[in-house]
């Protein structure tokens, strides 16, 4: 089979707000750096890809104001409506088909153009049995931490190490909108949304915006001595209804890992050496590494506790701060998991940097109502 | 490598060609009314999502609302390819690096192509028709135009390559907006 | 590269206002699609879907909702978006689903569900423009044809009575599609005596508003051969997006349309699409679009499309049948539906299933194109026998 790598990224930094940038001036700055960082031109580009939900935006169709701040005018171009690991994943079978040897990648969020976000999420449930209950959407995540809790058996408390956790991971990494030293008390404190979820259990909007160089293996090694392989790539979607899905467990993100592990070769997920999990809501990064296999079913509350995935732990996970530390960047928020693998993996994380990281796993999900996820792995070969 | 599923069902393709139907289609769908609606043969739930943006609009399309509020056309000229454009851009597209120079414009233009339309956006028959138009704008590069209507001009008067002038609101009512000009007029 | 065939296809009627969901359009037409190869759900590797904007369905991610319905359940399953371009470019990507090597099997499904949005679906169109230069003028999805094909019938010098022969071709074209919403017989005077909508468009140039659904199953080279004696290769691709900045380039001709075919030749070992090309369906929301897409797919000169129009050699019958469906025109606009009914029309014309529309010879080569954003993006398929 071919292979893959990313050998180029540019990113602006995620922040509460960007009132001086439009989204097309934010995007040309990340665009700007990628090809920087890489050496590549726009006209080698050989296919563009980015991803937009057109409420996110406030645009219909928004495929139409991509093309100018990427240089990629008159070039293939399309948009996927998904995170932008789906993105990459799309652009890593556009390599492998043989046709491309170039790809872009681009991912944004101007989160904070969204005056009622609550109402966006809403309005992305099913149409008849739930957006007539005017719940706040907030209260899906409510429903699956209260089953997560009560099948896997871990603790409240537990979900509430993990803000702690990742904001004070947040605290070292310049790319974050909410690093904080905080206490578990403090999330145990703050207000009720959907009880058991609290406040500070929700991660924040940020804007930002991240654009990815990917190549083939006939070329990456000519474009920068350290390409970060693609690996395995795995994506799926469970059930969309809130009414029968399976709520014990992330199906979507057991099974894109499965099939991220296959490809990737990886007989046991112990030999990866540090994950980016979605934590949109605390207990979802708990949730997701025991979907993920990445530990026992029940277990990842007390690893937690013994810091197995603290920076100096056996699997550092979200040393990035993650989505509570860094920000919840919509469909960019897999882009940014995916910008500190590789930070991680080519040793440019400075004072985050984990030892010995070679074999990395991003993962994402689209968020609340959805049950839909994509997991990525990414090798650097000394 | 080969990779068929994710793993929920391992058994392997068992198809054979006979299966293949013969051509006979039959396609699906039912067609529904309007009157079925009225008449409540259908049930439909009714939802208007209560949805708000405000974009931020960033370094050229902020310089370019506030010369509006002056009643003033601002262009970005790329000293690279020379280009002279409006809308400005802080970027050249087509050189592809930042753009040099703020330049004043004409709040004059030529109609490059034009419609004049009888309906509104929901099919409603309008009283009087509106006239949009791409005008090119004097100063600017050729074929940099912007989208804004024709007034003060009869519909069948209205010629590709006519010479309009912008018509401004008054000075105290304007807002930052593309709706500082009423319209562009025939010169 | 590792070759692609279209086995199966499934389409659904295409009506103005459908009793079924979007969801259960899209069932509709992958069962179809599945059965009419023989295969059922499990024996798909990965789903891709296509739909046109959220605002339609009144729903936000609706790739997510409708999942279920398009046999995604716990599958790879993957939205792709390029506006009315979506319908040819979705098997687009079924197709680099299936030559990356990673699958065998992949179910395209496209879906349009219009009638939802009230008091019209138009309104979905409001906000494709600039939110900030062009949203504020209030303006309608009319403006931007009308605008476009004042600008090409200036310069070439063209007649509505030219482009008029187009809708009346292509609803009569209709009239043998079982699926077709606005299939007719027309004259050019009843075109040119219908209702001035935004002129110069009238309502005989327009497509109409449809819900519809259309899937194909793509397989790879081996399964197909177990699958089929009649596999229908994608022999070439092409997509192409240009500036956003529409009211910067010159609207006459489609440059975009033009990039991504001269991409899909190229893959295709495409010369002289002319002479290599037995059937065209290019993309008909409006009569004049089908001229303008036939010069930027590069079938004739530019202007010259008319001609080949007056002289019926695009008629069903004629050297080089040009939407022998009746197209979106006649058939309907579904919109992401609607650009994959044209793939299902090549498949079927390629195998000899096309019944009544079955043009004569037998054509080894066709074409299927759609187009859309702020005209700007070219979506191009080229399959072969």
């Amino acid at each position: 089979m071919r292979k893959a790598a990313i050998v180029g990224m540019g990113y602006t930094v995620p922040q509460t707000i960007t009132p001086q940038l439009s989204y097309r001036e934010m995007i040309f700055e990340a665009a700007v750096k990628a090809y920087e960082n890489s050496g590549i031109h726009p006209k080698d580009v050989q296919s563009f890809i980015c991803v937009s939900e057109d409420f996110l935006e406030g645009v219909s169709i928004f495929d139409e104001y991509v093309p100018d701040q990427l240089g990629a005018n008159l070039k293939s171009v399309h948009t996927i409506s998904a995170d932008g690991i789906f993105a990459i994943i799309s652009g890593f079978l556009q390599i492998l088909t043989g046709k491309f040897d170039i790809v872009l990648v681009e991912a944004h969020s101007k989160a904070s153009n969204i005056l009622n976000p609550n109402e966006v999420i809403a309005f992305a449930q099913d149409p008849v049995y739930n957006q007539p209950l005017r719940l706040n959407p907030h209260y899906i995540a409510g429903l699956e931490m209260n089953r997560f809790l009560y099948s896997s058996g871990n603790t409240r408390e537990q979900c509430a190490k993990v803000v702690v956790k990742n904001k004070k991971n947040a605290l070292k990494n310049p790319l974050s909108a909410y690093p904080a030293k905080i206490e578990i008390e403090d999330v145990l404190n703050s207000a009720l949304l959907s009880d058991p979820l609290r406040k500070m259990d929700k991660s924040q909007h940020a804007d930002a915006a991240c654009v990815f160089i990917l190549a083939s293996e006939k070329i990456a090694k000519s474009i920068t001595p350290n390409p970060i392989w693609i690996k395995g790539a795995g994506w799926c979607s469970d059930d969309p209804s809130l009414e029968t899905r399976n709520w014990d467990e992330a199906v979507y993100a057991k099974l894109s890992a499965r099939q991220a592990y296959k490809m990737a070769g990886i007989q046991n997920p112990k030999q990866i050496n540090l994950a980016e999990i979605d934590d949109s809501y605390s207990y979802k990064e708990l949730q997701h590494l025991e979907s993920m296999g990445l530990c026992r079913k029940g277990e990842s509350g007390l690893l937690l506790e013994e810091g197995y995935f603290e920076h100096d732990g056996s699997l550092p996970v979200n040393i990035s701060g993650g989505n509570l530390g860094a920000g919840f960047l919509f469909e960019a928020s897999g882009a940014f998991k995916i910008v500190e693998l590789i930070l991680q993996l080519s040793k440019e994380a400075g004072c985050r940097q984990v030892k010995n990281a070679s074999l990395g796993l991003a993962q994402v999900w689209r968020g609340v109502p959805t049950a839909t996820g994509a997991v990525i792995i990414l090798e650097r070969e000394d | 490598m080969e990779l068929k599923g994710i793993g929920l069902e391992e058994e392997i393709f068992k198809i054979s060609k006979k299966s293949e139907k013969s051509m006979k289609m039959e396609f699906k769908g039912v067609s529904l009314k309007e009157s079925d609606f009225k008449e409540k043969k259908i049930l439909s739930l009714e939802n208007k999502p209560n949805l708000k943006y405000a974009w931020d609009t960033g370094v050229a399309i902020g310089r370019f609302l506030a010369e509006l509020k002056q009643g003033r056309l601002i262009g970005r000229k790329c000293c690279k390819c020379r280009r002279i454009m409006i809308p400005p851009r802080m970027f050249c597209e087509v050189c592809f690096k930042p753009n040099d120079e703020w330049i004043y414009l004409k709040d004059k233009g030529t109609v490059n192509t034009f419609s004049i339309c009888y309906v509104s956006w929901d099919m409603q028959k309008l009283k009087e028709p509106q006239i949009p138009a791409v005008i090119e704008i004097e100063g600017a590069s050729k074929m940099m135009g912007i989208l804004h209507l024709l007034g003060e001009v009869e519909p069948k008067e209205v010629k590709i390559g006519m010479k309009v002038k912008a018509v401004w609101k008054e000075i105290d009512k304007r807002e930052g907006a593309i709706t500082d000009i009423k319209y562009f007029k025939p010169i | 590269m590792r070759k692609v065939a279209v086995v199966g296809a499934g389409l659904t009627k295409f009506v103005r206002r459908s009793l079924e969901t979007g969801k259960e359009l899209s069932y509709e037409a992958s069962k179809m699609a599945l059965d009419s190869c023989g295969l059922t759900l499990k024996d798909i590797d990965c789903v891709v879907f296509g739909s046109a904007p959220d605002a339609f369905d009144g729903m936000h991610m609706k790739g997510e909702y409708m999942l279920d319905g398009s046999g995604g359940f716990r599958k790879p399953y993957m939205r792709s978006y390029v506006g009315g371009g979506t319908g040819v470019f979705t098997p687009i990507q079924g197709w680099y689903h299936i030559a990356s090597g990673l699958f065998d099997s992949c179910l395209v499904v496209c879906e349009e569900k219009m009638s939802t949005l009230r008091p019209h679906p138009q309104g979905a169109f409001l906000t494709i423009f600039d939110h900030t230069l062009e949203r504020p003028l209030e303006p309608n999805l009319l403006w931007i044809f009308a605008l476009e094909m004042n600008r090409y019938m200036h310069e070439h010098g063209l007649s509505k009575k030219d482009i008029a022969l187009v809708s009346v071709k292509n609803k009569k074209n209709a009239l043998d599609h079982p699926c077709a919403l606005l299939a007719q017989e027309i004259t050019v005077e009843d075109v040119l005596n219908s209702e001035v909508l935004a002129w110069p468009v009238q309502r005989l140039d327009v497509s109409p508003i449809t819900d519809g659904a259309g899937a194909l199953v793509l397989v790879s080279e081996e399964k197909a051969k177990q699958i089929t004696d009649k596999p229908v290769w994608i022999e070439g691709v092409g997509w192409n997006l240009e500036t956003s900045y529409w009211t910067n380039r010159d609207l006459y001709y489609p440059k975009q349309v033009e990039y991504a075919a001269r991409m899909a030749y190229e893959m295709a070992g495409i010369k002289d699409p002319r002479k290599e090309i037995n059937i065209v369906e290019p993309y008909d929301p409006f009569d004049y679009k089908e001229l303008h897409h036939l010069e930027g797919l590069l079938f004739c000169k530019k202007g010259e499309a008319p001609k080949l129009t007056r002289e019926g050699v695009t008629k069903r019958d004629g050297d080089l049948p040009v939407c022998p469906s009746g197209g979106l025109l006649g058939v309907g606009n579904p919109i992401a539906a609607a650009g994959l009914m044209k793939i299902c029309e090549i498949f079927w014309q390629l195998r000899g299933e096309a019944g009544a529309r079955q043009v004569p010879g037998t054509p080894k080569r066709g074409l299927a194109q759609a187009w859309g954003d702020l005209m700007q993006v070219g979506t191009v398929i080229i399959l072969g026998r």
